[in-house]
């Protein structure tokens, strides 16, 4: 430590000049190899997500994967960040009457290591985030399947391509809230199991956010611009979805659902309904029935 | 501890007594102090109203398919707790509060640099929070489009009526109110500083102050001129932020977070800057890696200049590495700061009075929110979190454990020297812990939330979605909070109860800057003497010759007080030192510094 209080008196400093007690020059070295190592150990992924979903599609996993690993080195960090305020409060608090302690301000290599090590830290965390974000913003061509959503205050339209103008469209109701986001007053999207679907965002009024958390993805739905990003679900199932940026009164109610259903009940699901236009297409529950 | 001064009846200026009393003279003072206290009080105010606002929104939240407040209701309440909270209370209060009150005094000046510009700061500050507030008197209400008025939501089409109006109106006032104080605060740091006090002797609030005030008008001027455009939109036909004329909404968003960032550490800086005065005081330590501190405000204020595009990660039209990784830079200087925190109260002598506790509530709180920033600014982690309540929580972590666990940090730190008494540290401390327990049970149910899936900015959700549990537990936490910040106002009345028992003195936490030399509270122009400034510690060094901050000064320290010198006044501590004698045994010269002396220096003392 640069010590500066050369005038101090000694006897002020009872137990606090040794010298060989240096927790931080301990501490610095666990910080880097805990919070890089579980930033490590968190991308060889078979971890907690804290409570996020694990994804039931190939990109989620990947983000939920990340995620894991990124809490991980971050609770590290916090953790001897915050064990080293409580030595404080527990060490140095004031048990003599009137003592000073000495007046040391600068230790250079100190300071440095500690700009250095949060340096590397980051630019860790950056090249996994960057792996991550091209995976999951990665566009296959060509894609299984299409469709264009498009939000409105306050619902959705699904528009799918390939089923020859097929589209689906239920708006929510202002009234009472349905008990399930199941429920037919909402929108449903129907996905194939294992194939990667094209999604083409649209908005048709003010900004909307298509949100399903079973994906760990959301993603603006704007008007003038068209996003598009890649679904490749790998587990049967129906998940609640919900527009996630506020648009106005009734957002609250913008609900829908996705439905991921095997690829032979999405063919039959789509040549039904190509044959009976302008009625209400099959909504599938928890548990659903594959025929349709 | 010590008595620097005493203030012989002959030297009461002459402003002090110039005819006007009461509301006239409150509404007439171009005073620092005054117009501080005016901002400090108003912004307090403020924050209660946007407080009571956040207990209906919990309220609300507390069960699903609640039905307590109408959605309507709802959205404008949202709307305008984050408005209030950012625009009129968390900013205004540190750069029009604290730092009117503090960076003169504590660059030794008689006041801000522009008086009357302050005094007009504050009134078209109180005028733009009233107009803001107003919006609820209007027949279709308040504004309801949440407190960042995204485009096209924010159009004549989508919301129209005359509280949003109003909401645009004020924010350009308060904006304009928010750039003259910025230029007062940084005139004030750039000119009048007290002889002897270089740019690297500021205490760390000053310098804070003055990057804020750089932010500010980097910032501010961004957001009012969007807003003149949005109310170009909105009532003469523009159609900047419209599809169908040929505007681009998502410039609105652009030039909103340009402003946006800048402004989440226009919030920051300036409570960091108290917890670190506010640190190194109650430790009795200089403030570790005093410099390094310097160079990291700077590179953080830097930084956010260049970062707002992490609001738009899913916008899906930033360029998300390059975001990603200025965001990411922003962690490495808040870290550094964080270690010299531990720095400063390391080996030190802490006292945990009320502002040490809420100081150090501030580094246990803002740490776990400043991790969660770092995950959110991962774009595959936002396109996750983005709009859940994880961020809510991220951001409430960040702004609360500065602007609240800050603030009243400094608010009770500075609370003698705005008063004259002491604040009751009872009561103080049990405001604190109250707020501290409430703070972890309303935010960590949210963090969860947010990891389940709940969007923020709902008035409702489904039963099934199993929400409800976490929901009651944060809205109990918050009832907590609103407790802790009812018994903090009771301390305050008690306080001012018993203010003829607890006469602060001038420095009564044995402080180390200059605003603790005069007396509390301060006289008109602040100031009847000054000591020599060699150190960003003036105050302590000549209370302590003994234990000098800076080894270069040290020598030169001893010899001005007199430690070790055979001639001129004694060593030791000032309280030791008989005022009058020690104004005639060390300045013999009697150099026109005038009769009243602690040890003899006057400010001119910098040329011996």
């Amino acid at each position: 430590m640069a010590n500066v209080g050369r005038m101090s008196r000694p006897s002020e400093n009872d137990g606090r000049a040794g010298g060989k007690r240096r927790p931080w020059r301990l501490a610095v070295p666990v910080l880097v190899l805990c919070g890089l190592g579980a930033l490590l150990s968190g991308c060889n992924f078979n971890g907690p997500t804290f409570g996020e979903s694990h994804g039931v599609d190939v990109q989620g996993h990947d983000i939920a994967k990340l995620y894991s690993g990124m809490v991980i080195a971050g609770l590290v960090v916090a953790a001897i960040v915050w064990s080293l305020i409580f030595w404080c409060i527990y060490r140095y608090r004031r048990r003599g009457r009137d003592e000073i302690p000495k007046q040391f301000q600068d230790h250079p290599l100190l300071e440095m290591t500690y700009t250095i090590i949060p340096l590397i830290i980051v630019i860790v965390i950056f090249v996994f985030t960057v792996i991550t974000e091209n995976e999951v913003d990665s566009l296959s061509h060509p894609a299984a399947a299409t469709v264009t959503v498009t939000g409105f205050q306050w619902g959705w339209i699904f528009h799918y391509h390939d089923a020859d103008g097929l589209t689906v469209r239920t708006t929510g109701a202002h009234e009472d809230l349905p008990s399930a986001y199941t429920a037919s007053i909402y929108p449903q999207l129907v996905l194939p199991d294992n194939e990667t679907t094209k999604i083409i965002l649209e908005s048709d009024d003010v900004i909307h956010a298509w949100y399903v958390h079973a994906f760990d993805f959301d993603r603006f739905a704007q008007p003038g611009i068209h996003n598009e990003f890649e679904i490749t679900p790998d587990r049967i199932g129906v998940y609640p979805g919900q527009c996630i940026e506020y648009c106005g009164l009734y957002h609250s109610e913008m609900l829908f659902s996705v439905a991921v259903v095997s690829q032979k009940t999405y063919k039959e699901w789509l040549s039904y309904n190509e044959h009976h236009q302008g009625t209400q297409p099959k909504h599938f529950t928890k548990g659903f029935d594959e025929t349709i | 501890m010590t008595t620097l001064v005493t203030h012989p009846e002959s030297l009461s200026l002459p402003e002090e007594e110039h005819g006007t009393s009461g509301l006239l003279k409150w509404i007439t003072s171009t005073d620092h102090k005054v117009i501080g206290k005016s901002y400090t009080i108003t912004a307090f105010v403020f924050f209660l109203i946007a407080g009571c606002m956040a207990m209906l929104i919990r309220t609300q939240l507390a069960s699903p398919d609640n039905t307590f407040v109408s959605q309507h209701v709802y959205n404008e309440l949202f709307t305008m707790h984050g408005s209030i909270m950012m625009y009129l209370f968390a900013g205004p209060f540190a750069f029009g509060g604290l730092a009117n009150f503090i960076v003169p005094l504590q660059v030794g000046a008689p006041d801000m640099a522009f008086p009357r510009l302050n005094a007009l700061s504050y009134w078209l500050y109180l005028g733009g929070g009233i107009i803001m507030l107003s919006g609820f008197l209007t027949t279709s209400g308040a504004a309801d489009f949440g407190w960042v008025a995204y485009a096209p939501l924010s159009n004549s089409i989508n919301t129209p009526g005359a509280g949003p109006d109003m909401w645009i109106v004020a924010l350009i006032l308060t904006g304009f109110s928010a750039i003259f104080t910025g230029v007062n605060i940084c005139a004030t740091v750039f000119y009048l500083r007290a002889p002897g006090l270089t740019m690297f002797r500021m205490p760390i609030f000053t310098w804070n102050m003055m990057v804020t005030g750089i932010l500010i008008l980097i910032a501010f001027p961004v957001l009012t001129s969007a807003l003149v455009m949005l109310w170009c939109d909105r009532h003469i036909g523009s159609h900047i932020f419209t599809v169908s004329g040929g505007g681009v909404p998502v410039l609105w968003q652009n030039l909103f977070w340009f402003f946006g960032h800048p402004e989440v550490y226009i919030l920051a800086l300036p409570y960091f800057g108290a917890v670190t005065d506010i640190l190194a005081v109650f430790s009795r330590k200089p403030v570790f890696g005093y410099r390094g501190m310097v160079f990291c405000t700077i590179a953080i204020a830097a930084l956010s200049t260049s970062v707002w595009a992490h609001h738009m990660f899913t916008t899906g039209t930033v360029l998300l590495p390059f975001f990603s990784i200025m965001s990411y830079l922003i962690a490495v200087p808040t870290g550094i700061k964080f270690f010299n925190w531990i720095g400063t109260m390391w080996r030190g002598s802490i006292t945990f009075t009320t502002p040490m506790l809420f100081a150090v509530g501030f580094l246990i709180v803002f740490l776990f929110g400043g991790v969660t920033g770092i995950f959110l600014a991962s774009p595959p982690v936002d396109f996750a979190m983005h709009d859940t309540f994880f961020v809510v929580a991220h951001f409430h972590e960040v702004l609360f454990g500065t602007a609240v666990f800050g603030g009243f940090a400094g608010l009770t730190y500075w609370f003698p020297k705005y008063t004259g008494w002491m604040l009751n540290d009872k009561i103080g401390k049990v405001s604190f812990w109250l707020m501290f327990i409430g703070f972890w049970v309303t935010f960590m149910p949210q963090y969860l939330l947010g990891e389940k899936g709940m969007p923020r900015r709902i008035a409702e959700y489904l039963p099934s979605t199993g929400w409800a549990t976490l929901n009651r537990i944060s809205t109990g936490g918050a009832y907590l909070l609103f407790l802790s910040v009812f018994v903090m106002l009771v301390a305050f009345g008690e306080s001012w109860l018993k203010r003829k028992e607890r006469p602060a003195g001038d420095n009564p936490w044995d402080a180390h800057t200059l605003e603790w030399a005069t007396s509390s509270p301060p006289p008109h122009h602040n100031f009847y003497w000054i000591p020599p400034v060699r150190s960003e510690r003036p105050v302590w060094d000549h209370n302590h010759p003994d234990h000098p901050t800076v080894k270069e000064h040290a020598r030169e320290v001893r010899e001005l007080v007199g430690v070790g010198a055979g001639t001129g006044a004694r060593g030791g501590l000032a309280e030791e030192l008989p005022p009058s004698s020690a104004g005639g045994t060390s300045a013999p010269s009697g150099d026109g510094h005038g009769p009243v002396s602690g040890n003899g220096h006057d400010p001119t003392g910098e040329s011996k």
